[in-house]
């Protein structure tokens, strides 16, 4: 049988992989990295064509599947893993058949939960992680997408200012529908905080998990999260008639948690003494569409918020508070942003990203003037962060690695 | 432990007209293992879902036991949705693999301690209990994740295509295991599936949908044997039932030049033809000119028996199908393995009198 290669984007490379070899048994020199741990199907990182990409070896249907669902949440700009090629037909040299592979594009500068519980952990990584992950969810949700798996294991994290972001790398049992019910949000809710509980424990019960945190508590702040940031964004609000700021002002609260609305639903009562409002269609990634609109940087939701500080105190500190703010934004990039880039020394740029940096570059800034109780010029604290704090960072452009157990057999009961 | 009913239970999605689950009326007994089968759109997730709490229901109710279910939340109702992908985590012991969601749910210790071994002992991993999952083998594991579910001691199973990630051999090995743990732990249980085969060798009962309206619901003895319309008839059974539309006589009616005796009162009101149906297995083959005269295309040889595959030589005999594939429909006979007749050779067929089925042409209901 010969080989059916689906992509959207064409690479020879693909064709030198070894195929014809159980993924299970692929050559260690083909691999980023060594598989480690266990999960349900065999996924190994490969190297191609100086990228890595995750390759996942399942029945071709629903290899197929997967891709598609992918493709869909990316056209939806939803955060989710880039895939990238499904390889069916695959014969071993014997002439026995074997599984499809489902290939994905491996998130530069992502991390697996895992690796950030190894790392000596920041107080709160738990908790930040279980934020982002809600973030994730209440977006799949507000554009139709059941998750049914929804698991730290099947999340990677990127850095995003002091927080995190989160993007979904498993769709294997995701459905996209028109709009979701309360029943199935709740469910997949429900799956979230049992999972998150059991990958907790079992980093506990590892010896990994450094806080003394009940897993068991963490778990429950997914569902308080979610509820929470659901509620601002989508729930119905009474305002009086004459109160119709509280209008903007439910904009501009939507607008902090880094949600634009796009539609909102405005409704008198019969005597026009209320109005009930509920926003219809919401968007996130205020504040990185605007600093894209402004200086053309793409960069995640909490670094856009904070490179847009940054030029805030910009602007006044240069008096041009009457000026346009593109033009101001424009000198920002030239004076600030772009030199600071240029001067990212080259074996550090594998470490962290530019915006990411630039991040930690205003926290040590505000740490070293905290300690000398005035302020610090940036080019002194970007040399001593340079000197001192930088080169203890590991790389993290590539880290991959897998989580849960190596089963056999993908389908049972489950709780 | 419980009964299910579905009473007049409707879904209908925004922005249909039609309903994708239409008035559906199941009783379940407790301890039964019903299977939901039909076509993709039949409407069978769809029930499945309504049951577990994740659809809507705009119309009727849904019971468990005597509790009404219907605008209960998915946690609410005590059913545990068997989904495909679960974890095992390789720091835990076996124990906590099973009984940490029991931990979640605020069971306290020595509960879960005995639901854990009591389902270790079912699924014979008394001895393995301290173990990591990493120092077990493959079945093993399989069963501990069979574990999770059935430590929470749900009132039902709900399974939607379980097996649908599996390949054909661990298919049917894992079938089995399911259908026999479920029967030796005795929970209602309500499996969807679009497979036929898979319902009739793991159902108590099967529920056949399509177009969300239910069709038939009995054992899978008697929806073989006694199929209740024509969409039955032609879902049911593998190779599947020949459908043949043939012209009502005086005496019953006729299959090509051979008539079969059918009483009047069988076919009254049924017009001036009827769709006549006969399993493969039901077929009487002869070289004599008896029968509707079959060329044989294809002959599929199985060591003890072989099935002919053949075409109508009358090209206005339309062999009618269950689904889109009616085009091009092969009559098929099941026949001994040593006398198998060659391709392109002319037989002659008509039912076994004593397995025939007859529908109403217009309605596709059963007569008889």
């Amino acid at each position: 049988m010969a080989l059916e290669i689906t992509t959207s984007a064409p690479d020879a490379a693909l064709l030198d992989l070894p195929w014809h070899i159980p993924l299970a048994e692929w050559p260690d020199d083909l691999l980023a990295a060594l598989p480690r741990g266990i999960s349900r199907h065999v996924v190994r990182f490969v190297r191609l064509s100086g990228r890595v990409v995750a390759v996942k070896e399942i029945k071709a249907d629903i290899a197929r599947r997967e891709y598609q669902l992918l493709r869909n949440l990316r056209r939806l700009e939803l955060p989710c893993v880039e895939p990238y090629a499904v390889v069916a037909g695959r014969e071993s040299a014997t002439g026995e058949p074997l599984d499809a592979c489902l290939i994905t594009v491996h998130l530069p500068f992502s991390l697996p939960y895992r690796a950030l519980f190894s790392q000596s952990l920041r107080k709160g990584t738990a908790i930040r992680l279980i934020d982002a992950l809600a973030v994730l969810l209440v977006r799949l949700h507000l554009d139709g997408f059941w998750w049914g798996d929804v698991s730290l294991s099947n999340t990677l994290f990127r850095r995003d200012a002091g927080a995190f972001a989160a993007y979904l790398v498993d769709a294997e049992t995701g459905e996209l529908h028109a709009g979701l019910s309360r029943g199935q949000r709740e469910h997949d809710l429900d799956i979230a905080r049992v999972n998150i509980a059991g990958e907790l424990m079992d980093l506990e019960a590892g010896g990994l998990l450094q806080e003394e945190r009940d897993p068991i508590e963490v778990s429950e702040r997914i569902v308080e999260r979610y509820h929470a940031l659901w509620e601002a964004l989508t729930g119905p609000e009474r305002v009086a008639a004459g109160e119709r700021w509280r209008v903007d002002e439910r904009i501009r609260r939507l607008n902090r948690l880094g949600f634009d609305v796009d539609e909102l639903t405005m409704t008198t009562d019969i005597d026009g003494t209320t109005v009930t409002i509920a926003p219809k269609v919401v968007d996130s990634g205020h504040h990185s569409r605007r600093l894209l609109r402004l200086t053309g940087l793409d960069v995640r939701e909490n670094q856009a918020r904070r490179l847009l500080n940054d030029l805030d105190s910009y602007r006044a500190a240069t008096d041009r508070g009457a000026d346009d703010e593109e033009l101001v934004a424009h000198d920002w990039v030239e004076q600030i942003y772009a030199p600071f880039v240029r001067s990212i020394p080259a074996p550090l740029r594998a470490k962290l990203e530019p915006a990411q940096l630039f991040h930690e570059l205003l926290e040590h800034r505000w740490y070293l003037a905290e300690r000398a109780q005035h302020d610090i010029p940036i080019g002194e604290a970007w040399a001593d962060y340079l000197a001192k704090i930088l080169p203890t960072k590991p790389d993290e452009r590539a880290v991959v690695g897998t989580d849960t157990v190596e089963m056999p057999v993908l389908a049972l009961p489950d709780a | 432990m419980a009964t299910v009913k579905f009473d007049n239970s409707t879904r209908i999605y925004p922005g249909n007209d039609t309903p994708s689950v239409d008035k559906l009326n199941i009783d379940i007994a407790d301890g039964e293992f019903l299977v939901l089968v039909g076509p993709s759109g039949s409407g069978k997730s769809t029930a499945l879902r309504m049951l577990a709490g994740l659809e809507e229901v705009n119309g009727g109710k849904i019971w468990i036991g005597d509790r009404d279910v219907t605008d209960l939340s998915p946690k609410d109702r005590d059913v545990a949705m068997v989904f495909q992908n679960y974890a095992l985590y390789p720091h835990m012991t076996v124990a906590d693999n099973m009984g940490f969601a029991l931990k979640i749910a605020g069971v306290d210790k020595g509960e879960i301690r005995k639901r854990v071994e009591d389902a270790a002992k079912i699924l014979d991993l008394t001895a393995y209990l301290q173990r990591k999952p990493k120092a077990l083998s493959g079945g093993q594991r399989q069963r501990v994740a069979m574990g999770r579910a059935i430590v929470r001691s749900p009132q039902v199973f709900l399974m939607d295509e379980p097996l649908s990630n599996l390949d054909a051999k661990l298919r049917v090995q894992t079938r089995t295991q399911i259908a026999s743990l479920q029967r030796r732990l005795g929970v209602t249980t309500v499996y969807v599936t679009h497979d036929q085969v898979e319902a009739m060798t793991m159902g108590d009962r099967i529920a056949l949908l399509n177009f969300g309206v239910l069709q038939q619901i009995a054992t899978p003895r008697e929806m073989y044997d006694r199929p209740a319309n024509l969409f039955v008839a032609g879902f049911i059974g593998s190779p599947a039932m020949n459908l043949v539309a043939v012209p009502v006589t005086a005496s019953g009616v006729k299959f090509g030049n051979h008539v079969l005796e059918i009483p009047r009162s069988e076919l009254a009101g049924a017009g001036s033809q009827v769709i006549v149906g006969v399993r493969p297995e039901d077929v009487e083959v002869t070289s004599n000119n008896d029968g509707l005269e079959i060329i044989v295309d294809v002959v599929e040889e199985l060591g003890a028996d072989a099935y002919v595959y053949g075409t109508p030589s009358d090209p206005s005999i339309t062999l009618e199908g269950a689904g889109d594939d009616a085009l091009g429909k092969p009559f098929i006979a099941r026949v001994d393995g040593r006398r198998v007749p060659a391709k392109g050779e002319k037989i002659y067929v008509y039912p076994n009198p004593d397995h025939i089925h007859v529908f109403n042409k217009e309605t596709g209901e059963r007569l008889g």
